[in-house]
């Protein structure tokens, strides 16, 4: 056991692909691990983001600023009752949430947060995502079903209609960007997901830029397709509050119900990292063919550390902000040792930058290299979770006819306007 | 590159694979004929839909399973849901099947069954033992070769597949004709 742990240290290739299991082990543990807190935080930072938007407070009793507030609802969520209802089918009730969990963990396999950071690499990366993720409306449409009740099973027909038809104008996007894969020597593309990410590298561009406007049309008929795929504000009309009380999920309660937010929020995840991926240069940082050498790897290597350096800042002046009555005493006091631990973070993290830069090889390198591609990712996918909660504050709910309309005669023939004219751009150009 | 090749990791078509996803295959499929519920039988229908695209994959080809996800278990199989969700399922299950057509069910199966024996016993003879070359690494790409054609030759299947894709145009076409009132 520990020679198959020591013998992939070496290893340039994914864990999956090189065949070693324990590491690939280690890798699910460590994604899932990472979007369960994502998601913690991602809990946080909506309600509080949403909140300011709409100049409240938001959770501001349980921590300081409310910082224990998902901690508490995740207490709540599991001590809570978990009801069945009587008439509902009690075998697919209680399967549908575990659905729509596994096809939104499972496309996390191929997410490639950097050339070697990824559970494995396949040959179909993307069409697998597709279609693992696509499996996601399963899980809805069971749940409505199940539930054996009014406003769910609507909620469920919605999801899955609108799911269903976005899913083309989504595919017919990411074609086009496959399609740019292939504008190399060779001439032929890739599917695979860290393929994609090596092609952006070897044409130098981004095909978020490439034959401009076409792969920046593209990307945004994706990003308002993802937006529809994962149910979120404004095209959350499974849950729409006003109409279906709670959508898909009226019948669920405590800790199913909290399988169904998991969900959504990794499926959030997941497509926020095909756009980074597809798009944005996934773990690449900017300008990789023009800022390269060892001076430049130095400076952006020092990002993640500072990065964390600012938080742990913010947060220390947000402490020392708290208002001076011993009643706050406590929370200020949790608030400085949460940024101390933020600032810890930040010191190491720097500290790795620093070594790993002495000496090439060392394991302290392949730390740096590591950490400074996930950074990178997953800053670009961060945004892309911002803009999932900026959307959800600015736009009211689409109607079902208007989601209709919008999906099929304006997303489809332009996205399909958008493949054509990329073909016959790549092939006309080069 | 392929991977597989180069550190000489251990195969995953091993028996146990096949004999599980195979298991899993006929077990879900005989639920889909017994159970009396229909949506009950559509979940068990994307059960053996999955576990036949887990059989692909061991068979080297990951672009026909990756396929056999997104057009079957996700796709069709959705609107298979979508339309028996809107069917009252507790009458249905009540009411007695008024078909009896069972025979030539029977029939056809036997005659299935057929010819699965015959390629078992006879398949050394029907088909030739190739090698594997690079499969998993290069198997959208010969699929596309197969359609498409390559380096500037039409593909040993290109009539075929426009023909198919025909087809498929003109039951879309029927389609909308079908539910469009006046157009």
């Amino acid at each position: 056991m520990l020679q198959e742990f020591m013998s992939y240290l070496g290893s340039n290739l994914p864990p999956g692909s090189a065949g070693n299991q324990l590491w690939a082990l280690i890798y699910v543990f460590v994604i899932f691990a990472g979007v369960a807190v994502i998601v913690l935080c991602m809990n946080w930072i909506e309600r509080k983001a949403l909140a300011h938007f709409q100049i409240r407070l938001g959770p501001m009793r349980v921590g300081p600023h409310g910082l224990l507030q998902p901690f508490a609802d995740a207490l709540k969520l599991m001590l809570k009752e978990d009801i069945i209802p009587d008439e509902a089918d009690a075998v697919v009730f209680w399967v549908a949430p575990v659905i729509g969990l596994l096809a939104a963990f499972t496309v996390y396999i191929v997410i490639p947060f950097g050339p070697s950071q990824a559970v494995t690499d396949m040959n179909i990366g993307i069409l697998f995502m597709l279609g693992v993720s696509s499996l996601g409306v399963l899980g809805i449409v069971t749940a409505g079903w199940a539930s054996n009740s009014h406003y769910p099973l609507i909620g469920a027909l919605r999801s899955s209609a609108q799911m269903v038809s976005y899913e083309v104008a989504m595919g017919m996007a990411i074609l086009s960007a496959i399609m740019m894969t292939s504008m190399n020597a060779a001439g032929t593309g890739t599917l695979s997901m860290i393929g994609i990410v090596e092609a952006q590298q070897q044409q130098g561009i981004w095909f978020l830029f490439k034959f401009f406007p076409l792969g920046f049309i593209a990307f945004v008929i994706f990003a308002i397709a993802m937006v529809a795929e994962t149910n979120r504000s404004p095209f959350d009309l499974a849950e729409a509050e006003s109409e279906l009380t709670a959508g898909f999920h009226t019948e669920y309660s405590g800790l199913r119900w909290s399988l169904f937010m998991l969900a959504e929020y990794a499926a959030m995840i997941a497509v926020s990292s095909i756009a980074v991926t597809l798009w944005l240069g996934g773990w690449m940082h900017p300008f990789p063919n023009l800022l390269h050498g060892p001076a430049w790897e130095f400076i952006f290597s020092l990002f993640p550390g500072l990065t964390f350096g600012a938080l742990a800042a913010i947060t220390f002046i947000g402490a020392a902000r708290m208002p001076s009555h011993s009643f706050f005493r406590i929370q200020r006091a949790g608030l400085a040792v949460f940024a101390a631990l933020i600032g810890l973070v930040a010191l190491l993290l720097l500290v790795i930058a620093v070594a790993g830069r002495a000496n090439d090889t060392s394991i302290a390198a392949r730390f740096r290299e590591g950490i400074d591609y996930v950074y990178w990712f997953m800053l670009k996918v961060a945004v892309f979770m911002y803009l999932f909660i900026w959307y959800r504050a600015t736009w009211p709910r689409y109607r079902f006819d208007q989601l209709m309309k919008v999906g099929w005669k304006v997303m489809l023939p332009i996205s399909l306007g958008v493949l054509i004219l990329t073909a016959i751009v790549g092939v006309l150009l080069p | 590159m392929n991977p597989l090749l180069n550190t000489g990791a251990a195969p995953v078509a091993t028996p146990f694979f096949f004999y599980l996803l195979a298991g899993a295959a006929i077990l879900s499929g005989l639920l889909v004929i017994t159970r009396r519920n229909a949506v009950h039988s559509a979940l068990a229908l994307i059960v053996t839909l999955l576990s036949v695209s887990g059989l692909y994959l061991m068979l080297y080809a990951p672009f026909v399973a990756g396929v056999q996800i997104i057009v079957y278990a996700g796709g069709i199989m959705v609107l298979f849901l979508f339309v028996i969700m809107l069917v009252n399922i507790e009458r249905v299950s009540k009411e007695r099947q008024f078909n009896r057509i069972w025979p030539v069910g029977l029939a056809a199966s036997c005659a299935l069954l057929a010819v699965f024996l015959a390629a078992f016993t006879k398949g050394k003879d029907l088909f030739h033992d190739r090698p594997i070359t690079l499969p998993e690494s290069t198997n959208t790409q010969q699929i596309a070769g197969y359609l498409y054609g390559e380096a500037g030759r039409i593909g040993q299947y290109t009539f075929a597949f426009e023909i198919a894709s025909l087809l498929l145009l003109v039951a879309i076409l029927g389609a909308v004709i079908m539910t469009k009132k006046k157009i």
